[in-house]
């Protein structure tokens, strides 16, 4: 097999142990921590926020106005309103702006 | 968030408020796909290998990451490890989204974690939220679109490179934190939200400078869950 495939195939299977390792380490406990719940409760706002805010700080005008017009869709809409409103922000401002 | 998810399904509308999930993640991955079997070729893989990495990792930012190190020679065993820390966030998702799925048998689960991508987790932590169960028809009816459109727009983007003439003028780029961002509102209503968002917002910025990606993420992340689990009590502070 060649090197390439190695890499694939290890990075396959350090990624599905991400995937299903929280949950079996998590479940072996019988009952869980208060404090644990509530840093769990915190988990996908933490997370997610991370993947956005370093983008967001790094881009330009357009992109903040598909930002902040698709989070006041958001606060109101869904999740497809508000992305389809962001899209066509970003779209035609990069357009406008270039 | 419709009056039909309130009601009990059956599989088959089951499967499709599932697959009407997959399609705002079906729409913003799908460039990325493109992108990435491109980029992939371009960086020394062949179209088989770099649509096996899509079929077998299956986690964006981590297959980008990969061919980067990749076609810059770097050693095997740390591109590997790249793409772990990538995807380490996914033991916080497994984590937290195991509860909802303990009930299913556990070859159900051991597919379905495999399917565990950002949007897939939060949808079904947005579900749950909502008081619905969550199905394996609904969370398979979500994944497969996703996953197949991933695969085959991969091999795509690997088969025909240049086929993007201009990916910022589609916003390429952008689209995924915008839904990201869709996705961080939508959990409002659970406790200590607004800051625990202004502290990992605070906390990646500072890593993305400091650190460098991808550890902003897991140090992000990191600050917001500590925060609060150290906080006295539940929703007490706001």
């Amino acid at each position: 097999m060649s090197t390439t495939l190695w890499i694939i195939l290890a990075g396959a299977l350090v990624t599905y142990a991400t995937r299903v390792g929280g949950h079996l380490v998590l479940s072996r406990f019988e009952h869980v921590h208060p404090r644990v719940e509530a840093g769990l409760n915190a988990v996908p706002a933490a997370v997610l926020t991370t993947l956005v805010a370093p983008a967001a700080l790094g881009a330009g005008p357009v992109e903040w106005a598909a930002l902040g017009l698709a989070g006041a869709v958001s606060l109101r809409g869904g999740l497809l309103p508000m992305f389809l409103v962001g899209a066509a922000v970003l779209i035609i401002g990069r357009h406008l702006v270039g | 968030m419709s009056a039909e998810a309130l009601t009990e399904n059956s599989p088959a509308s089951d499967f499709w408020l599932g697959v009407r999930a997959s399609i705002p993640t079906v729409v913003a991955a799908s460039p990325f796909a493109l992108l990435f079997g491109a980029l992939a070729v371009d960086n020394g893989m062949s179209v088989t290998e770099a649509t096996l990495m899509s079929a077998t990792i299956y986690g964006g930012a981590s297959q980008m990451v990969g061919i980067e190190l990749f076609g810059h020679q770097v050693a095997p065993w740390l591109i590997v490890l790249s793409i772990f820390a990538v995807n380490f966030r996914h033991v916080l998702y497994s984590a937290s989204v195991g509860p909802r799925l303990a009930h299913w048998p556990p070859i159900k689960q051991a597919i379905a974690y495999f399917f565990l991508v950002d949007p897939q987790y939060a949808e079904a932590e947005v579900k749950s939220e909502r008081g619905e169960e969550v199905t394996f028809v609904w969370y398979m009816g979500m994944a497969l679109p996703i996953y197949i459109l991933w695969v085959a727009l991969s091999a795509a983007g690997a088969t025909f490179g240049g086929l993007i003439p201009n990916p910022h003028a589609i916003g390429l780029d952008f689209l995924l934190p915008i839904y990201f961002l869709g996705l961080v509102t939508e959990f409002r209503d659970r406790p200590l939200w607004l800051p625990v968002v202004l502290i990992s917002a605070a906390a990646s910025i500072l890593a993305y400078k400091f650190v460098g990606s991808p550890w902003h993420v897991s140090i992000g992340a990191a600050a917001g869950i500590v925060f609060a689990a150290a906080m006295p009590k539940r929703g007490a502070a706001l």
